[in-house]
This record gives C-alpha cells, sequence and structure tokens, in this order.
C-alpha cells in the first residue's frame, strides 16, 4: 500500500454529533476524561449512601434498620463501587484530561479503545447493583454479602449476587486493562519531542507506573474469579478441601492483585501532589528524579507483599517473616517521597488556597495511614488487630485521606483549566475543614474500637463499644453531607465561576497551563518542542 | 521500532466519533446477563447470551472492518504504527499474567495444598483421610478415581503441531517481507490447518478423558487445573486461529506490502505467545 499524504478518514471536524450522542460516541481524550470524572463522582455519592446506611445501624447496639444479610451486601458493594466506581475512574479521568496536555501530545494514542474503557464501567456498576433490585421483586437473595473481598468458600456458597459481582469485576477488569494499555502507550510514543522520560511530569510517572500495576494484577483477579465461578456452578475444586483444593489459594490470587490495587488508588494521587505542592509553594519540586524511583521501587514491592492481608490464616512462619520485612521495606521508598513533599514545602512562598489546603491535609492524614501500617505489618501485633475497626480505620486514613481526598486536590487545582472558571474559594476552603474534621471524627474513633476488640463487618456489637460507634456515625453524616458542598462548587463554578487566566495559578508550571482555559477540543495538534 | 522515532511526526490520526464502543459494551453487559441467568436456573438466559453474542459478533465485524478501511486508505503512518505494536505488546503481557494466575493455583495446588492435606491424614491418626497419600496427580481426599492424562499420545502430536505453526507463520512472515505473496498466502493457509488440527486433536482428547479416563473437571485440583488451564488455552488458539483466517483473507485480497502491516504482526505476537503457553502446559500440566 502505497503512503499517502491525505488522510480520508480523519478529518477531525467532519462528524461531531451533539446531545446524548456527542458523549456516547466521542473519541476526545477531555469528552472522555469529563466522564469518567462524572461516573465517579456519582458512584462516590452512591458507595456513600450505602455506608451512611451502615454507619446509621452502627449508632446504637442491637439491630435496628436492616437484616444482618443486608449489611453485609452493603458493606461489600459499597466497597467495589468506591473503589473500581469512583477511585479508580477518578483517577482515570485525571489521566485521560491531563496525560497528553502535559506531554504535549494531541490525544491518548488509542482513542477509540479509550472510549470503550470508559463505556463499560456503567454496565458493569449496574451489573454489581442490579441484585438489589431484583430482590425487591423477591429475584434472588440481593448482591455480593461476602464483603469485597469474595474470600471463599462464603463465596462458593453464596447466591445469585456473588455472579453478578464475578462478571461486573471482569467487565471492570476489563475496561481497567485497556485504559492501562492506552495509558501506557500515550506515555511512550505521544511526548512531545525532547521531553525525555526523566523530564516528564512527575504526574505521568505515577500513572505509568499504576498501568503496569494494573496489567500485572488485574488479570490475576479475573482468574481468581474466574476459578470461583466455576467452582461455583462447573463443579471445580480450586478451593474446596474435599478435591485437594485450599480456600487459603484464593486469599493468595485475591490479594496479589488487592495489595497492588491499594498502590493503583495512590499512586496517580501521589504523582500529582509534586505539581499542586510546587506550584503554591512557588519552587520546583523537590527530588524529581528520587521521586521517580521511589514510584518504581514501590511499584516493584507491591507485587511481592501480599500475604500481609491474611497474616492470621495460618501461613508457615518462614512466609511471615517475609512477608513482615518486605511489606516494612515499603515505608522506606515512601519515606523518601513523604521527604521530598515537605521539602518541596520548605522555605517556599507558601499560600493556601483549597487544593494546598487538600494536599497539606493529605500528607498529615495519609501519614497516619503509613504508621498505622507500620504496626499492622508487624505479625504479632496484628494477631490482635486483624479483622478489628483498627484495620477499618487504617485503611480509611490510606484511602480517604490518601486516595480521595488526593482526587479532591486535583479536583480543586485543575477545576480551573478544564473549565475555564474558578470555584469559590470560600466554599472550598469550608468543605475542606468539614471534611478534616468530620473525617477523623469519623475515624479516630475506630482506632480505639478496634484496639479494644471489635470486628470488622458485624452490624451489631457489645455495649462498651456504644459512645465511640455514637461519634463515628455522627461524623460520617458530617463528612458524607460535606460532599454536597463540593459537588455544588463544581457546579457553580461550571455554570457561573470568574473566568481564569491560561495560567489560572501563578506558581504552575507545565506544557497544561500554556494552554487557554478551558483547553481547545483539540489541543497540541502541533506538538511544542521542550528543550 | 527505533528507526521510528527518528523520523518526522507530524498529524496523528484520531477517529472520528464512533458508537462501535458503546455497543460492544452493551453487547458484553447482556452475554454477562445471559450467562448470570443461565448458571441460575433461568431458561431465558441462554436468548438474552444468544442476543449478547450477536451483538459482540457484530461489532467485531463493523469496528475491525472501520479499522481496516482506515488502514487501507492510508490514515495509520510510521506514529500511529508504534501505538498500535506497544498496544498489542502489553495486552499480551495481560494475558500473560491472566495465564499466571491459572499456573500459580497449579503449582500452588500440587505443591502446598495437596502434600498438606496429605500430612493432615497421618498427623491426626489414620481417622481423617486414611487412604489419601497427599501425592500428585489428585482429585483430593474425596475426589473419584481417574486417569491422568499421558504426555506422549495427543499432547505430544499438538506440541509439534503447534512447533511446527511457529515455523510456517515465520516462512509466511519472510515471504511479506521478501513481497512474495505466494509464500505469505500458502505459508498462512498452513499454519490456519495447523491450528485447526490442534483444536480437532483437543476435542478428542477432552471426549477421551471425560468418556474413558474419568478425567472431569470435577476431578479434583488435577481436573480443575487441567481443564482450566487447557481449557483456556484452547479458547485462545481458537481465537488465534480466527484471526490467523483473518489475515489470510486479508491477505488474498492484496492487502499487506512489505513496510505496513502491523495487524499481521499483532496476530503473529499473539500466536507465538499462545504457542508458548502450550509448551509451559506441555511441561507442567502433561510431562513432569
Amino acid at each position: 500500500m502505497s503512503t499517502t499524504t491525505t488522510h480520508p478518514a480523519s478529518d477531525l471536524h467532519a462528524y461531531q454529533p451533539g446531545g446524548i450522542m456527542r458523549w456516547l460516541t466521542t473519541t476526545n481524550h477531555k469528552d472522555i476524561g469529563t466522564l469518567y470524572l462524572s461516573f465517579s463522582l456519582l458512584m462516590f455519592f452512591l458507595g456513600g449512601a450505602m455506608i451512611l446506611a451502615v454507619r446509621a445501624e452502627l449508632f446504637q447496639p442491637g439491630l435496628q434498620l436492616m437484616q444482618p444479610e443486608f449489611f453485609n451486601q452493603l458493606i461489600g458493594i459499597h466497597a467495589l463501587v468506591m473503589i473500581f466506581g469512583a477511585l479508580m475512574p477518578a483517577a482515570t479521568g485525571f489521566a485521560n484530561w491531563m496525560l497528553p496536555l502535559m506531554l504535549g501530545a494531541p490525544d491518548m494514542a488509542l482513542p477509540r479503545l479509550n472510549n470503550w474503557s470508559f463505556w463499560l464501567l456503567p454496565p458493569a456498576a449496574f451489573l454489581l447493583t442490579l441484585p438489589f433490585g431484583l430482590a425487591l421483586f423477591g429475584i434472588g437473595d440481593g448482591a455480593l454479602a461476602t464483603g469485597w473481598t469474595f474470600y471463599a468458600p462464603l463465596s462458593v456458597q453464596g447466591g445469585m449476587g456473588v455472579d453478578f459481582a464475578i462478571f461486573a469485576v471482569h467487565i471492570l477488569g476489563i475496561s481497567s486493562i485497556m485504559g492501562s494499555i492506552n495509558i501506557i502507550v500515550t506515555i511512550f510514543n505521544m511526548r512531545a519531542p525532547g521531553m525525555t522520560l526523566m523530564k516528564m511530569p512527575l504526574f505521568a510517572w505515577g500513572w505509568l507506573i499504576t498501568a503496569f500495576m494494573l496489567i500485572a494484577t488485574l488479570p490475576v483477579l479475573a482468574g481468581a474469579v474466574t476459578m470461583l465461578l466455576t467452582d461455583r456452578h462447573f463443579g471445580t475444586h480450586f478451593f474446596a478441601a474435599a478435591g485437594g483444593g485450599d480456600p487459603i489459594l484464593f486469599q493468595h490470587l485475591f490479594w496479589f492483585f488487592g495489595h497492588p490495587e491499594v498502590y493503583i488508588l495512590l499512586l496517580p494521587v501521589w504523582g500529582l501532589m509534586p505539581h499542586v505542592l510546587s506550584t503554591f509553594s512557588r519552587k520546583p519540586a523537590y527530588g524529581h528524579n528520587a521521586q521517580v524511583y521511589s514510584f518504581i521501587v514501590i511499584g516493584l514491592l507491591s507485587v511481592v507483599v501480599w500475604a500481609h492481608h491474611f497474616f492470621t490464616a495460618g501461613l508457615p512462619v518462614p512466609a511471615l517473616i517475609y512477608f513482615m520485612f518486605s511489606t516494612m521495606a515499603i515505608s522506606l521508598p515512601l519515606a523518601v517521597l513523604f521527604f521530598c513533599w515537605i521539602a518541596t514545602m520548605w522555605k517556599g512562598a507558601m499560600s493556601f488556597e483549597t487544593p494546598m489546603l487538600f494536599a497539606v491535609g493529605f500528607i498529615v492524614l495519609f501519614g497516619i495511614a503509613g504508621l498505622t501500617g507500620l504496626i499492622l505489618a508487624d505479625v504479632a501485633a496484628d494477631a490482635q488487630y486483624h479483622h478489628s475497626y483498627f484495620v477499618v480505620a487504617h485503611f480509611h486514613y490510606a484511602l480517604f485521606a490518601g486516595g480521595i481526598m488526593g482526587v479532591m486536590t486535583g479536583v480543586y487545582y485543575w477545576l480551573p483549566k478544564w473549565t475555564g472558571h474558578m470555584y469559590s474559594e470560600r466554599l472550598g476552603k469550608l468543605h475542606f475543614w468539614l471534611t478534616v474534621v468530620s473525617f477523623n471524627l469519623t475515624f479516630i474513633p475506630q482506632f480505639f474500637l478496634g484496639l479494644a476488640g471489635m470486628p470488622r463487618r458485624i452490624p451489631d456489637y457489645a455495649l462498651q463499644f456504644a459512645e465511640f460507634n455514637a461519634i463515628s456515625t455522627l461524623g460520617a453524616f458530617v463528612l458524607g453531607f460535606s460532599q454536597l458542598l463540593f459537588a455544588w462548587n463544581i457546579w457553580s463554578c461550571i455554570r457561573r465561576g470568574p473566568r481564569v487566566e491560561n495560567r489560572a495559578w501563578e506558581g504552575a508550571t507545565g506544557l497544561e497551563w500554556e494552554l487557554s482555559s478551558p483547553p481547545p477540543h483539540h489541543s497540541w495538534e502541533t506538538q511544542p518542542v521542550v528543550k | 521500532m527505533s528507526q521510528h522515532a527518528s523520523q518526522a511526526r507530524g498529524h496523528y490520526f484520531i477517529p472520528p466519533p464512533s458508537l462501535y464502543p458503546v455497543i460492544l459494551a452493551g453487547g458484553l453487559f447482556f452475554l454477562a446477563l445471559g450467562f448470570i441467568q443461565a448458571i441460575n436456573g433461568y431458561a431465558a438466559g441462554r436468548w438474552v447470551m444468544l442476543g449478547g453474542a450477536a451483538i459482540i459478533v457484530y461489532v467485531l465485524f463493523g469496528w475491525f472492518g472501520k479499522v481496516i478501511y482506515e488502514s487501507r486508505s492510508g490514515a495509520y503512518r510510521d506514529w500511529e504504527d508504534v501505538s498500535f505494536r506497544y498496544g498489542m505488546v502489553w495486552f499480551i503481557a495481560s494475558e500473560v499474567m491472566f495465564f499466571a494466575a491459572f499456573f500459580g493455583a497449579l503449582f500452588y495446588l500440587r505443591v502446598i495444598a495437596v502434600p498438606e492435606l496429605g500430612n493432615m491424614a497421618s498427623a491426626h491418626g489414620t481417622s481423617l483421610w486414611p487412604e489419601f497419600a497427599g501425592t500428585w496427580p489428585s482429585s483430593g481426599p474425596h475426589g473419584n478415581p481417574f486417569t491422568p492424562m499421558g504426555a506422549w499420545g495427543i499432547p505430544a502430536i499438538n506440541t509439534s503441531l503447534l512447533l511446527s505453526s511457529g515455523v510456517t507463520v515465520t516462512w509466511a512472515h519472510w515471504g511479506l517481507l521478501a513481497e512474495r505473496r505466494r509464500q505469505l498466502v500458502l505459508g498462512l493457509a498452513a499454519t490456519v490447518l495447523l491450528g485447526m488440527a490442534f483444536i480437532g486433536f483437543q476435542a478428542y482428547e477432552y471426549h477421551h478423558a471425560y468418556t474413558e479416563l474419568g478425567l472431569t473437571m470435577g476431578a479434583g485440583a488435577y481436573g480443575a487445573t487441567f481443564f482450566m488451564l487447557t481449557g483456556f488455552h484452547g479458547f485462545h488458539v481458537t481465537l488465534g486461529t480466527i484471526m490467523l483466517s483473518v489475515i489470510l483473507l486479508r491477505s488474498l485480497n492484496g492487502h499487506f506490502d512489505a513496510q505496513r502491516h502491523f495487524a499481521f504482526e499483532g496476530v503473529a505476537w499473539y500466536w507465538h505467545f499462545v504457542d508458548v503457553v502450550w509448551l509451559l502446559l506441555f511441561v507442567f500440566v502433561y510431562w513432569v
């Protein structure tokens, strides 16, 4: 085939449907980023509503609002919705919006695949939550009731909701793998001339390592739930001792995915932190290369530490010791990151706009997640804390304070770039302080509940835990309803926020800030050259 | 790929808006929904599945047809070509990890779980499972007796078939690079035939296992890992054969030249990946 210079099939302006068809058919990275972020916000409120029902049940001892079976369904679907519906799509939305702008690329490398990656999410979320609705009509016995971890043999014995969750996870997995392939290809093949990998923005580095982790681990989850499906319906014995199988095998497979998943949720946030900290400290990010190497080391370590999630399952002692020390080793590269974040602020001309508030709040609260994680990594201590509310509090410091507050940092930071309008600083600050105070009000009591021995995932508890649970529920409701401020702030910013410059923040650097705010529908059609 | 990087890159092809991805997502939804219904005893499920599958097949024709059209009309040049290559490499990497999950299960059950069940019996005297030795192959303490699949019958033939198909597809590639269309077509046709022969032999092997050896999916740890690993591999061989057939038809229609033939190479990589997985299967599932 001869190489022609005309592009008959590539005229970007030939076919641009409007209305709903624009969003269904779009191949534009900005449109798809907006879809991801909107979906994420919707799922954030859905998952939040589920857990508020749980906290309402836990407000007082005894069973007031729901049966234990429904309680079990809510906690598991809450986790899956928040992880796969809210956090991962938010990070992918960031990647879609920002990577082409930051790298000087005309779009993502595989735009049609990009559309597919997004549009797999709504059917998957529908499959996940459909059993709730079916149960109302007397079909099946509700959604997945095993917690988000699908542990065998409970999940082998569970009802139809498990099958729905298995296929939801399959489709979510396809979406994430396709998204990751797209991001890796974009980063490797679409950077502006002159932008070497080491000159690449840290946000892109964070996502590059994230994408590698997704490709390495999500297929293993897909394999694990496939084995679960055949154990349930096709007579295999992967997880049943009667046939020579082992339920612990499921835990190994699940956490081979599940532990890297934690870093998958956090690395995009760690990547965006230096951008925000440097902008509002008005000096370059400290230790660019050190942060890159830390990302790589964390990515590598994350796939060899999984068994610390089930120290109490009866592993041999050498395995316990290995997984304890390898887990603790992760704190070394993580400490490098913390040092770099703090050193970026050191002696800077700092100002505390909302993104900076969230970034500093992130550093403090995520630090607590790291320190309590060290406690749980200790095999002997974990024997006491395993499956208690201490664990619940720990991973919410990691995934709410680390993940979701990181996402909010990014939203406030980039909202002026995306919309061309400034959000309300007053509302933003109110949102921040309400979030931070109520978050701690919710989860600090849970550390003490866990230390005192309250088990997680149980709808009732002993009288001695009543006060702390009441405080925690109070905090959760304030936390949940404060997020309406967030949604309102975004909405009013889009509708009537004041216009902003190209460089919405005076201290911001990078290619993305050289474009107009909002950027044109197709940006960097001619690539910039980076010196 | 390094020779592309030095060239001026110019304009990158961004496909116009397309409805295919959404329809494909909908097809997958109905396939999954119907499957869930079917395995939970709702007879309508199979029709929902069929509908989903029909949608997926429609999109595969439409979407790939569109890609082939774009490719033929010169929309893809060096820069896009590199994207496709990276994309295929990392897709295959994800497939490697999918098989790694099942190999991991095989090694775990064989090396840890089954011997441990055997030891448990002796540690508790003879009361737990007095007849169970905890050796491989095993269908577990409560499994039915079965005969494991030998390595040097059909599996050895299949190994030689797949290894030969790796040679023929490379020979076809040489033909393409040297612009010898006859060699390209003959090599591809031979590869497709070898793939089909492999699938035929495996179907016979499954029949033999179920009817004569008592080796079923329910035959404990051995049966589960055997059918999961060989089954997903066979599924991949089937997909690969279909992909090779499409490439063969395109070659017959004069598509591809020595410079521009990503589709051929992507499918060839996929075929080699399936080949390597088979070699691991042959060693760890059938042989040792």
